[in-house]
C-alpha cells in the first residue's frame, strides 16, 4: 500500500495554511518531513490520517492493506497519548478490544508487542510513573499492535530531553532495521531528519508548499558511520530552511 | 571571582514557609477543650441551660435515643430519603451532564435552563413539590434528587469539557468506535471532575433532607430536632445535630474512599 498526496490545500478562515501540496509515500521507507515551525507539518499529517478534511485535494490510498492490518494509517504523538488511568498493558489493549478478539488473542498481541519493545516487565505501571522516553515506547508498542501499514509520526521524539532523545532513535533505527515499517515523520530538528530519512520532504513557510525533496540513500543502521554525508545533508537542509524559519520567528502567532 | 582568603557571610535564607501540614494531636485538642470550656460554663451556670445544654446532657439525651432505638427510626427514616433522592439524582444528574457535554443540541437545550434553575434554593420549592407529590416521601426525595441533580449536571458536563482532546484524537485515530470513546475515554476523564461534584452534592442533600423532614414527617433527624425545637429540649436538639455532624462526616469519609479508589491512577 501507498499513499498519494494530491493537491491538497487547506487553511482556517483566512489563514491558508497549506498550498498544493503533492507527494508519493512509498512503502517499507521513512519519509521526513521538515520545514520551520508554523508551515502546516502537523496539519499535513492530520490530513494523511484522516484526521482533518483538507479544503481541496485529497490523500490517495494506493494498493489494499493487508487484511491482518487492524489499522492501516497509525499515529504516534508528540505528547504520547496515553490514557493515565490505564496501565501500559491496559494502553495497549485500548486499541485491540474494539477488534473482537477475545481476552486470548487480545493478550497475545499485547505480549507479543511489549516484548518487541522490551517493555514488558513495565506492562503494570501507570503512565505517571515512567519518564517521557518510557512513555513514548508505550505509544510505539500501541501503534505496533494494530499492525499499521504507514507510521505517521508527529515529532515523536520532541517532547524528550537530549539523552532520550538520542536512545529513542536508535531504538527506532532498530526497529525499522527489524521491521522494515514505512512512516511519515515530522519534525523540525534536521539531525533527526537524515538519520532516520530515506527521503526528506523540505516545507516552506506558510502557507506550506513542497520546496524540495533530498533522497539520503544510505542505510539507516549505516548512518552512524557516515557523519560527514550526513552533516552535508544537514547544512544543505538548514540553507533551505534557515532564512525562512527566521522570518516565520518574526511573525506573529495569530497573525 | 571572589579572591580567596576574603571573608564573607553566607547568603540570608528567604525561602520555605507557605506549607501548611496537619499537626498529630492538635485537632482533638482543640476540640476537647471546646467542649470542656463548654461543659465547664454550663455546671457554674455562666451558660444558662435554657440556651444551651451542658455537653453531658446532649450525650445522655443521644444515649437515651439509643436505649429506646428511636435513633434507628429516626436515622432509617433519615438514611433512605438521602440514599435514593441522592442516588437518583446523581445518576440523572451525570447522564444530562454527559450528553450536555457531548451533543450540540443538548448544549444549546438544556444548559441554559439548568443554570436558570441550578441557583434556586430547592428549599422554596419545597411547598411546590408537596403539592405535586405529597406531604410524604415523594416531596422529601423529589427535593433531594432536585437538589442533586443540577449539581451533578454541572460538575459532569464540566468535566467532560475538559478532558484532554488529544485522547479523545487518539481514540478516533485508532478506529475506536463512539461508545468505546465515551466509555474508555470521556468518562474516565470527566471522572476528577464528577467525584468533587459529589461532596458538593452530598451536603445539599444533607441540607434540603432536615429541610424536607420539617414538614410532615413521623421519623427523621430533621423531624426530632424540630420536636426538640417546639419543645424547648435543647439537650435532644444538640444531639440531633451531632448525629447530623456524624452523618456529614461519613459521607465525606466514604466519597474521600472512592476518590482514592477510583482516582489511583493520578497519585
Amino acid at each position: 500500500m501507498e499513499l498519494r498526496l494530491d493537491g491538497l490545500h487547506h487553511g482556517y478562515g483566512p489563514v491558508e495554511v497549506l498550498r498544493g501540496i503533492d507527494l508519493d509515500i512509498p512503502a517499507g521507507r521513512i519519509v521526513c518531513i521538515v520545514g520551520p515551525s508554523g508551515c502546516g507539518k502537523s496539519t499535513l499529517l492530520r490530513l494523511i490520517g484522516g484526521l482533518e478534511l483538507p479544503n481541496r485535494g485529497s490523500v490517495i490510498q494506493i494498493g489494499e492493506a493487508p487484511p491482518d492490518s487492524l489499522n492501516p494509517l497509525t499515529y504516534i504523538f508528540q505528547d504520547f497519548a496515553l490514557l493515565p488511568w490505564r496501565t501500559v498493558e491496559g494502553n495497549v489493549r485500548l486499541v485491540l478490544e474494539d477488534h473482537g478478539f477475545g481476552r486470548d488473542e487480545n493478550a497475545r498481541i499485547v505480549d507479543d508487542v511489549l516484548a518487541r519493545t522490551r517493555l514488558s516487565e513495565f506492562r503494570d505501571a501507570f503512565p505517571r510513573q515512567l519518564s517521557g522516553g518510557m512513555k513514548q515506547r508505550v505509544a510505539i508498542a500501541r501503534a505496533l499492535s494494530v499492525s499499521p501499514e504507514f507510521l505517521l509520526m508527529d515529532e515523536p521524539l520532541s517532547a524528550l530531553d537530549a539523552q532520550t532523545h538520542e536512545l529513542l532513535m536508535d531504538d527506532l533505527i532498530d526497529l525499522w532495521t527489524r521491521e522494515r515499517f514505512s512512516a511519515v515523520y515530522i519534525t523540525h530538528n534536521l539531525q533527526e531528519a537524515v538519520r532516520l530519512g530515506h527521503r526528506v520532504v523540505v516545507l516552506s513557510r506558510r502557507p506550506g508548499t513542497v520546496r524540495e525533496i533530498i533522497e539520503i540513500d544510505l542505510p539507516l543502521d549505516a548512518r552512524a558511520g557516515h557523519t560527514r554525508e550526513l552533516e552535508t545533508h544537514r547544512q544543505h537542509l538548514w540553507r533551505l530552511i534557515r532564512d525562512e524559519a527566521q522570518a516565520a520567528e518574526l511573525e506573529l502567532v495569530d497573525g | 571571582m571572589a579572591e580567596p582568603g576574603r571573608a564573607g557571610r553566607p547568603v540570608s535564607f528567604r525561602g520555605g514557609g507557605f506549607m501548611p501540614r496537619p499537626v498529630g494531636a492538635v485537632g482533638p485538642l482543640v476540640f476537647l477543650a471546646i467542649v470542656g470550656l463548654w461543659e465547664a460554663g454550663s455546671r457554674s451556670g455562666l451558660i444558662s441551660p435554657l440556651v444551651m445544654p451542658a455537653p453531658s446532657e446532649a450525650l445522655a439525651a443521644l444515649g437515651h435515643l439509643l436505649e429506646t432505638g428511636l435513633l434507628w427510626k429516626h436515622l432509617g427514616a433519615s438514611l433512605q430519603r438521602l440514599l435514593v433522592g441522592w442516588t437518583v439524582g446523581t445518576v440523572l444528574g451525570i447522564a444530562v451532564g454527559v450528553s450536555i457535554g457531548l451533543f450540540s443540541l443538548a448544549r444549546s437545550g438544556l444548559a441554559p435552563i439548568v443554570a436558570a434553575i441550578f441557583p434556586i434554593p430547592k428549599i422554596a420549592l419545597l411547598p411546590l413539590f408537596v403539592i405535586w407529590f405529597g406531604i410524604g416521601e415523594g416531596s422529601k426525595i423529589a427535593t433531594i434528587l432536585f437538589g442533586t441533580f443540577f449539581p451533578t449536571v454541572i460538575a459532569t458536563y464540566g468535566g467532560v469539557d475538559n478532558v484532554d482532546r488529544s485522547l479523545i484524537r487518539m481514540g478516533q485515530s485508532f478506529g475506536l468506535s463512539w461508545s468505546s470513546i465515551v466509555r474508555k475515554i470521556i468518562l474516565p476523564g470527566a471522572l476528577p471532575a464528577i467525584l468533587p461534584g459529589f461532596r458538593i452534592s452530598a451536603a445539599i442533600a444533607i441540607v434540603l433532607l432536615v429541610a424536607a423532614e420539617m414538614i410532615g414527617a413521623e421519623f427523621g433527624v430533621g423531624a426530632y430536632i424540630l420536636l426538640a425545637g417546639n419543645l424547648m429540649a435543647t439537650d435532644e436538639l444538640i444531639a440531633g445535630v451531632v448525629i447530623l455532624s456524624i452523618m456529614g462526616l461519613t459521607v465525606n469519609w466514604l466519597i474521600a474512599r472512592a476518590e482514592r479508589f477510583l482516582l489511583r491512577w493520578r497519585l
